[in-house]
């Protein structure tokens, strides 16, 4: 007979209690990984900006353009490679609940972003074709688009019937990568504005600045904006991770509720497992006093109480853990498209999951194993349950 | 030959609250190996108290024990279990068997403290249950055995180590006459044919006519 039978044995005696304190640790596990899930999500924008990007906007807001003239001036600087300017287009695809970013860039765009890949043949169909854009192969799964199709955009911020072909579909290259964005080029967008509108023409609302050494980010962003100082359109110039944190901080307080939510479950059921463990070590403190009598240790009790103790946690982490993939799979399927433009599990989320279940089971095994330590084996066969 | 269990001077007392509550005074006794030793006395007379304080499962307020050549009141609480497992076997009133846990395996836990392999475990364990007369009830749960098989199981589990002394409090206390005699019969066999010295409390005037030797307690006092 082994240990862990013993300790086996212990876990299983009032299954239905077991049962429950282990979907109960499931459930919690679950909760927790899914909140977890889309906190991190919300906020792997942040973590997929490209330290060596600087955006530079009109310091007032980025809705306001700023002039085509600006982008040779930032080229002079010294320690900037590339300028690629941006406009956001909005617009609706069929339905307006069929959300994803639409933006115009300069051709140079792919070249600032390189973790959107896009195969050189169907590059080239881009360049050649003036209406042409570059779909992520989220969107082209989504909606069934291929290479060759047509996309037709009824804008609001520059309104009128947009057509496009498909010339492109570009992949992402990290995990975290947006696979939901669509492209076209700032030339078409451009000629039609300054005919239908003249005066919005040669304008953009951002420029992707792309330098050689992150290092030098703040020298840098300080150098852009000194130059179009009391400028009609002063310019802000800063990180992309500080640009993109500026939108997900507006959703802050719920992230932090939520990540407060994610850790008060845990809290929550460290609470019912304690409380299952020390039901069982009282209806056990007889047998305690019977072990320490036939010579059993401190390191021998202390060892059944928590190895029941991570049993049961364990079990129910790994259940949560296994549920946890397909229940993300489902949530994904009834959110609203394009809501998330990715939704999976981070690894670190698995690990702490996992380490939780761990901690929960140390935890509550403290007050069992001190209290069976410090019950003398002649109060231990007094004790009446 | 010195003697086997060597009580000096011994005296304990229980704290309730700030209250002093004298249980045994001034104790002296002598157990000589192979001894069968019954205490007898009316409730609170401080016979279990007195067994508690032989067996090392609790600690005298004054005096000396001297069990099988050693100290005891001079162990701490590791050393006390590291000796309780090597010396000393109990019996209980109420059986204390461990319910999930098998016959065979009730009396395998004091061997998993040892270095015995399974094997020699095995080897062991069989020979005492076959000592005891449950050889074919290995594999049973307590719950599925009657009061005096549950006691038989303890007996195997108290004497598997081959302890210097066995210490048995009541243990007919809890059995219907014919297990009772059952059980006194067993222990007479351990003390004649195993030479065990044993150390038994109870209020059974039956029981303690099988003893080699029967002191009295009242009030903490041997008398």
């Amino acid at each position: 007979m082994k240990v862990f039978k013993l300790i086996f044995k212990n876990a299983l005696r009032h299954k239905l209690r077991t049962f429950l304190t282990i979907l109960g640790i499931s459930i919690a596990v679950i909760a927790f990984g899914l909140l977890r899930t889309v906190v991190t999500i919300w906020s792997s924008s942040v973590d997929a900006a490209g330290a060596d990007r600087l955006i530079t906007r009109q310091s007032v807001s980025f809705i306001f353009p700023l002039p085509l003239a600006y982008k040779p001036k930032i080229e002079m600087i010294q320690g900037v490679t590339k300028v690629c300017g941006g406009v956001w287009f909005g617009g609706v695809y069929k339905d307006k609940s069929n959300f994803f970013a639409r933006s115009a860039y300069d051709d140079n765009m792919f070249e600032v972003y390189p973790e959107f890949v896009v195969a050189p043949k169907e590059f080239d169909e881009y360049k050649k074709t003036r209406n042409g854009c570059v779909i992520g192969s989220g969107i082209a799964q989504q909606y069934k688009l291929k290479v060759g199709d047509q996309m037709v955009l009824d804008g609001d911020i520059f309104p009128g019937r947009w057509e496009f072909v498909v010339s492109a579909i570009y992949k992402p290259k990290n995990k975290n990568t947006d696979a939901t964005q669509m492209f076209f080029h700032f030339d078409y967008l451009n000629e039609r504005v300054k005919q239908e509108y003249p005066g919005r023409g040669d304008m953009v609302f951002w420029y992707v600045v792309q330098i050689n050494d992150p290092a030098k980010s703040a020298q840098i962003s300080e150098q852009i904006d000194s130059i179009f100082k009391n400028s009609t359109a002063e310019t802000k110039t800063e990180t992309e991770r500080a640009f993109t944190q500026s939108f997900v901080a507006a959703s802050s307080a719920i992230i932090t509720a939520m990540n407060y939510m994610s850790y008060a479950i845990i809290g929550i059921i460290m609470l019912v497992l304690a409380n299952t463990m020390i039901m069982s070590a009282r209806e056990r403190t007889r047998e305690y006093a019977v072990f320490k009598t036939l010579g059993y240790s401190a390191f021998h009790l202390t060892g059944l109480i928590l190895g029941e103790s991570l049993l049961i946690s364990c079990i129910g982490g790994g259940v949560g853990i296994a549920l946890l993939y397909p229940i993300v799979a489902g949530f994904e399927q009834v959110m609203p498209k394009g809501f998330f433009p990715f939704f999976f599990i981070e690894p670190v989320t698995v690990i702490l999951a996992t380490g939780s279940a761990l901690l929960i089971g140390v935890l509550a095994a403290v007050f069992p194993i001190h209290k069976a330590l410090n019950t003398k084996i002649v109060d231990g066969f007094r004790f009446v349950g | 030959m010195e003697p086997i269990i060597q009580v000096k001077n011994v005296s304990k007392s229980y704290w309730r609250n700030s209250l002093e509550i004298p249980v045994l005074h001034d104790i002296t006794l002598n157990v000589e190996d192979g001894e069968f030793l019954a205490l007898m006395g009316p409730s609170g007379s401080g016979k279990t108290t007195l067994l508690n304080l032989i067996a090392g499962i609790d600690r005298p307020s004054q005096g000396e024990l001297n069990v099988a050549g050693t100290d005891i009141s001079k162990l701490n609480e590791s050393g006390l279990a590291k000796w309780r497992s090597a010396s000393v076997g109990f019996v209980f009133q109420f059986y204390n068997l461990i319910p999930v846990l098998t016959a065979y395996e009730n009396v395998e836990l004091p061997l998993l403290l040892t270095k015995l392999s399974r094997a020699e475990r095995k080897k062991h364990v069989e020979a005492t249950l076959n000592i005891v007369g449950l050889g074919d009830r290995m594999n049973h749960y307590p719950k599925q055995l009657s009061g005096g098989q549950e006691q038989r199981v303890a007996i195997a589990r108290a004497i598997v180590t081959d302890p210097v002394i066995l210490v048995a409090d009541e243990p007919t206390g809890d059995l219907d006459k014919n297990s009772a005699k059952e059980i006194l019969t067993l222990m007479t066999r351990l003390n004649k044919e195993f030479k065990k010295t044993i150390v038994m409390v109870t209020h059974d005037q039956h029981a303690a006519e099988r003893a080699t030797r029967l002191l009295h307690l009242e009030k903490g006092d041997l008398i």
